[in-house]
């Protein structure tokens, strides 16, 4: 069974189908492209994904459980984490602390622990340190704990969305145009960190990307919309050489 | 115990309760030995209670970041349902201090529920919109108040929204609550000590669950709502633990103030005093609890002060807001801040300058 099965998924925001009729299939353990021109669609279908927006039509089923037209949080708990095209970090709070929020839902005690100071607070706070840590020393961002997340240079805001996103122990993590704002040593770089993140919490990425070296060095299945629905998927070679996405999105 | 061990935060937590404390020591010596006015004196528990509305609010305006000018609202609640115990218990309870502590938490769980159950709808709504629905639910909490009449007699409690005499009270009977006129005969159990100590007891809960998991999820809804919900963070459940908790510490403040006086009007609570709440809020800095425990006691004391100065006090007081509001808000003093009381805190450099903070 796949990790995310995607069938007849749409929507329609008053009288424009924004998404139409698309299927998807991930397989666990899996780094998928989803590549299209602008306004084709793709950020809504990861919007769907997480909730953000409900569809209108169709099925979103992650590890065998029904998650369609889930609130954002309950399908974070489900195991869906995701990076925003225009970067969302909590700008007024350290970067540490940034993924101590990711952390949320790994690492619990109540409130009332918290006021009181009890034993345990100081047990888990350690314990998230030490995660938040970890995860930050993944993306070389150790050094920056301390700094305010608005403070960072934009490289280092998107990997500490990364960072952020795989505090929340996801089984699939959406990349909304991780490389966007990059130049090339840094989108190589970039390249490297995602294989990394595969192999090392061994779970599946889907990733919308406009660089196209990067998708297609990248990514093992690449599926292009147009105007909302899927107009090809297959391989990078495939994709590459089909008469349609080159007609709507690579160009001759 | 060496400061470096403690984190920036802790450091910057154990200064502000320093600053509470030492302001008390002197305040209590100056009151020990004779040496303050009349007039301060019978500031202090109001100071105390203002700094706890204040540093509550800060709860609200500052970690959630949502305006709500409905503050003084939440204070009469409290405030009614812990003069109002204490009151028709005055015979029954004669220990002062177990008296005092029921009001307190009466009055704080009173104002709570009432946090929650005027946050069901109001937490909905963001930010201009919030504020004017607050504004119109303490005003609406006010005329409420003004309007009730509660008496008792051997028969039970009797109600009524019109007069005392409605009320049909017999002859042994005692209005609790006389409408406009509000309860009158409320013990005075609160003093400064208490004052001191509820003020030092909003500043554990409110600094501790700042830095807390729950105070992270709080500022997280208020830096990124979205971004919030997509790492699994309760929208509803903390915008509702960070307002209901604002509103039950702001009921704190109303037991503390109607105790401090023998008669409690509601008029007293209406939308000037929300407003300058939000001023200690504002002029101490967003987000500061420090700054607002600082702003809440100096712009008390202020106007007082300034009597001699007869017509030219609010003059005065105005300057005063001004220069507070560069000192707290100017980048370029931040600045000279942070350098001068970082550098004296911790010695070696620290080029700390960052915003916020506790």
């Amino acid at each position: 069974m796949a990790l995310l099965e995607v069938s007849n998924l749409g929507i329609a925001f008053g009288g424009l189908q924004a998404v139409d009729k698309v299927d998807l299939r991930l397989e666990q353990g899996g780094l998928y492209g989803l590549i299209g021109p602008n306004g084709a669609g793709k950020t809504t279908v990861f919007n769907m994904l997480t909730g953000v927006y409900k569809p209108t039509e169709g099925d979103i089923i992650l590890d065998g459980k029904n998650i369609t037209g889930k609130p954002p949080a309950t399908i974070s708990k489900a195991g869906i984490a995701r990076t925003f095209q225009n970067i969302r970090l909590f700008g007024g709070m350290t970067v540490l602390d940034n993924v101590k929020v990711g952390l949320h839902n790994q690492v619990k005690y109540s409130t009332f622990t918290a006021v009181l100071r009890l034993p345990p607070f100081f047990e888990r706070e350690r314990e998230m340190r030490g995660q938040a840590m970890g995860l930050l020393k993944i993306f070389g961002l150790e050094n920056d704990a301390k700094q305010m997340a608005s403070n960072l240079p934009y490289g280092k805001q998107r990997k500490l969305e990364i960072a952020r996103a795989l505090a929340t122990n996801p089984k699939l993590l959406l990349l909304d145009e991780p490389a966007a704002g990059m130049n090339p040593s840094e989108t190589e770089e970039l390249m490297e960190t995602v294989r990394f993140v595969r192999e090392h919490f061994g779970i599946t990425i889907l990733l919308i990307e406009h660089d196209m070296s990067f998708v297609m060095g990248l990514c093992e299945q690449i599926t292009v919309l147009d105007y909302g629905r899927i107009i090809a998927a297959g391989t990078p070679e495939m994709v590459r050489n089909d008469p349609k996405v080159i007609a709507a999105y690579l160009g001759g | 115990m060496g400061l470096k061990n403690l984190g920036r935060t802790s450091r910057k937590n154990l200064v502000t309760y320093l600053i509470a404390v030492l302001a008390f020591v002197i305040l209590e010596g100056m009151v020990l030995t004779g040496n303050i006015s009349n007039m301060l004196e019978g500031q202090l528990v109001p100071i105390c209670a203002y700094v706890i509305a204040a540093v509550s609010l800060n709860l609200t305006v500052g970690i959630l970041g949502e305006l709500s000018l409905g503050h003084a609202g939440f204070m009469s609640v409290g405030a009614f349902a812990g003069a109002l115990f204490s009151v028709s218990m005055e015979d029954t309870i004669t220990v002062t201090w177990l008296r005092f502590v029921l009001a307190l938490i009466i009055g704080a769980v009173a104002a709570g529920a009432m946090g929650v159950l005027i946050g069901i709808p109001v937490l909905r709504l963001q930010g201009d919109y919030l504020a004017i629905v607050t504004l119109a639910f303490g005003e609406i909490i006010k005329n409420v108040l003004n309007a009730v009449y509660l008496g008792v007699d051997e028969n039970g409690l009797h109600f009524s929204m019109k007069d005392s005499i409605a009320l049909g009270l017999s002859e042994n009977g005692k209005v609790l609550i006389k409408g406009a006129q509000g309860i009158v005969g409320t013990p005075r159990d609160s003093t400064f000590i208490w004052g001191f100590a509820l003020v030092m007891l909003t500043l554990f809960i409110v600094l501790n669950l700042i830095k807390s998991r729950t105070g992270r999820a709080v500022m997280s809804i208020r830096d990124n709502r979205i971004a919030a919900e997509s790492v699994g963070i309760n929208i509803t459940k903390y915008k509702m633990i960070a307002f209901s908790l604002s509103a039950a510490l702001a009921g704190v403040a109303g037991v503390l103030y109607a105790h401090s006086f023998s008669s409690l009007v509601a008029s007293k609570f209406d939308y000037n005093l929300s407003i300058q709440i939000l001023v200690f809020v504002v002029l101490g800095g967003i987000g500061s609890i420090r700054g607002s425990m600082i702003a809440a006691a100096v712009l008390t004391v202020l106007p007082e002060m300034l009597r001699s100065f007869s017509e030219y006090r609010m003059l005065v007081y105005a300057i005063v807001l001004i220069v507070m509001m560069i000192f707290n808000q100017s980048p370029k003093m931040v600045e000279w801040r942070k350098r001068v009381f970082a550098g004296r805190l911790k010695g070696a450099g620290h080029n700390a300058a960052k915003k916020g903070g506790a």
